[in-house]
């Protein structure tokens, strides 16, 4: 792999940039792999970079169905904090978003990673009161928030209509960390750094059904049926944001997770006017702005089953109302573009990353609404599962085990997020 | 936007009149059942790509339950019918089995 750096683009200005090479190989399969990863989105990718990285398993291929990062990955409002309740989602999401600090410097790829500050407001008494709890969690957990009053709100994003008619800004948590990706460059920049290593990554190679040889308890995997032709394994991760459930099916086991659109959409450019990313739980929309000007919006997932990549009309028009009555000043906006991705829905809104019942195939998935701001920590937890063959301390606490035993790490009325 | 017609009240409804409830035809397994269909009942889901019954109400309507037989990847409706029924009536299936020859139920 040739370095990206400024002298490199020096160097190749001489070769009027004819020398760069591609950034990933796109090879032929091969007959076995030690591990193979199905989905080649950030989580997947991150997971073969950390196998490599960490574990030392270059044998590795991931598997696509289209092109990398085609999925979720490319289709979210790139939002990442972690000022999550919960110790045990508190710690992976942590760790995620301290890894994105650096990542550029390690996967030697832009991922212009933002640290702009996330800030959540309190616009109920309620609200305000969870905030505040949450507040108190992070700073027992090492997390950097803090719960601001209005005059600071007001402060930070001036465009705010701090004493609204219905919902006026009581306070909100502060993340000054948090803040924004290119997305794309998450998926871009892992898969050139796992392929540098030796991983394989193939695309348009979906995967048609999973093999399995009887045992006692479950069955093991034996390797995929995929439409490049069978390829054995050891071990199988699957890694399919929004395919959880079809995946599961074909590997015989049910999971607990549910298939919703969740949509968002772009504005036209606009000059700088929000330098930080607001989240408005309590009308239910977030908003940033992007460096190309364009205001960058989400909402709230659809109530019912489908794997359109479209979402219902009624949720864009919930979603822009609640946000230009949080910022009167976007009214007059003209939309660009619309878009959704399938989001895998547990019933506590937390992911599952661990074991299956069947040996040897690995599962983590289900992470809602909240799936990019947690590629690198996912990815490290998934791959130390997957090379130890058991969930490693921060996996733990998400194996697929919690639902039975009770030991949910509920999320949905914890977190302050819009799921 | 979904429309379903509500087999109780025979309106024809926009999603927004309606509260979805999930999958239905959900065996309910209670006291002196096994962990497994327990656990079952209470957490896995079909969750499928394709064919979905599911459980709708008719809120801002005539308040009643109905289900609905539903395609989640193209949104196609293929019938509404009671939710006094255990498993999906015939013309349902044969609704679906006429727009997906190769469904199985």
């Amino acid at each position: 792999m040739k370095r990206y750096s400024a002298f490199a683009v020096v160097k190749e200005a001489f070769s009027y940039h004819q020398g760069w090479e591609r950034a990933w190989r796109s090879p032929e399969p091969k007959s076995h792999y030690d591990v193979i990863i199905i989905g080649a989105g950030g989580h997947g990718l991150a997971t073969a970079y950390y196998l490599a990285k960490n574990h030392g398993l270059t044998n590795v291929a991931v598997l696509e169905k289209s092109w990398l990062g085609g999925g979720n990955t490319g289709r979210n409002t790139s939002i990442i904090r972690s000022n999550y309740l919960q110790p045990a989602s508190a710690a992976i999401y942590e760790l995620s978003r301290s890894l994105y600090e650096d990542l550029s410097q390690k996967l030697n790829f832009n991922i212009m990673f933002s640290p702009r500050g996330v800030l959540m407001l309190c616009q109920t008494e309620h609200e305000l009161r969870a905030m505040k709890r949450t507040s108190h969690a992070n700073r027992l957990a090492g997390i950097d928030t803090e719960l601001v009053g209005p005059a600071r709100v007001a402060k930070l994003c001036p465009i705010i209509n701090i004493d609204g008619p219905r919902y006026p800004v009581l306070g909100g948590l502060w993340q000054p960390r948090g803040g924004t990706a290119r997305h794309d460059a998450i998926a871009w920049g892992y898969a050139r750094a796992a392929c540098a290593m030796g991983v394989d990554i193939l695309q348009q190679c979906e995967v048609t059904g999973i093999d399995r040889e009887a045992t006692d308890s479950g069955g093991r995997v034996k390797g995929v049926q995929t439409t490049r032709g069978a390829i054995t394994c050891s071990k199988l991760a699957i890694i399919v944001a929004g395919n959880s459930g079809v995946l599961a099916e074909m590997a015989g086991f049910r999971l607990p997770i549910e298939s919703l659109p969740l949509q968002a959409l772009v504005s036209e450019p606009i000059k700088p006017c929000l330098d930080i990313v607001v989240m408005a739980n309590t009308v239910h929309g977030y908003m940033s702005q992007s460096d190309k000007g364009e205001m960058v919006i989400g909402g709230g997932s659809d109530g019912y089953n489908a794997y359109t990549q479209r979402g219902s009309f009624h949720h864009v028009e919930e979603t822009v109302r609640a946000l230009c009555e949080t910022f009167p000043i976007i009214s007059r906006l003209k939309m660009l573009r619309q878009w959704g991705g399938t989001v895998d829905m547990t019933g506590d809104r937390s992911p599952i990353i661990g074991k299956t019942p069947v040996e040897g195939i690995f599962i983590n998935g289900g992470w809602g609404t909240g799936g990019f701001k947690s590629i690198p920590g996912s990815g490290w937890a998934m791959a130390a599962t997957v090379a130890k063959g058991e969930p490693d301390e921060l996996a733990g606490p998400f194996g697929l085990d919690r639902f039975t035993e009770g030991r949910m790490i509920d999320e949905s009325v914890a977190a302050a997020v819009a799921h | 936007m979904l429309i379903l017609t509500c087999p109780n009240c025979g309106a024809e409804c926009a999603e927004t009149e309606l509260a979805p409830g999930g999958e239905a035809h959900l065996k309910r397994f209670g006291p002196g059942s096994s962990d497994e269909d327990f656990a079952g009942y209470l957490f896995e889901r079909k969750n499928p790509r394709g064919v979905h019954f599911e459980r709708w109400r008719h809120a801002f309507g005539c308040g009643k339950w109905f289900h609905a037989a539903r395609c989640t990847v193209t949104l196609e409706v293929f019938g509404t019918y009671s939710a006094q029924t255990t498993e999906p009536p015939r013309h349902i299936i044969d609704a679906i089995k006429a727009k997906r020859p190769d469904w199985e139920a």
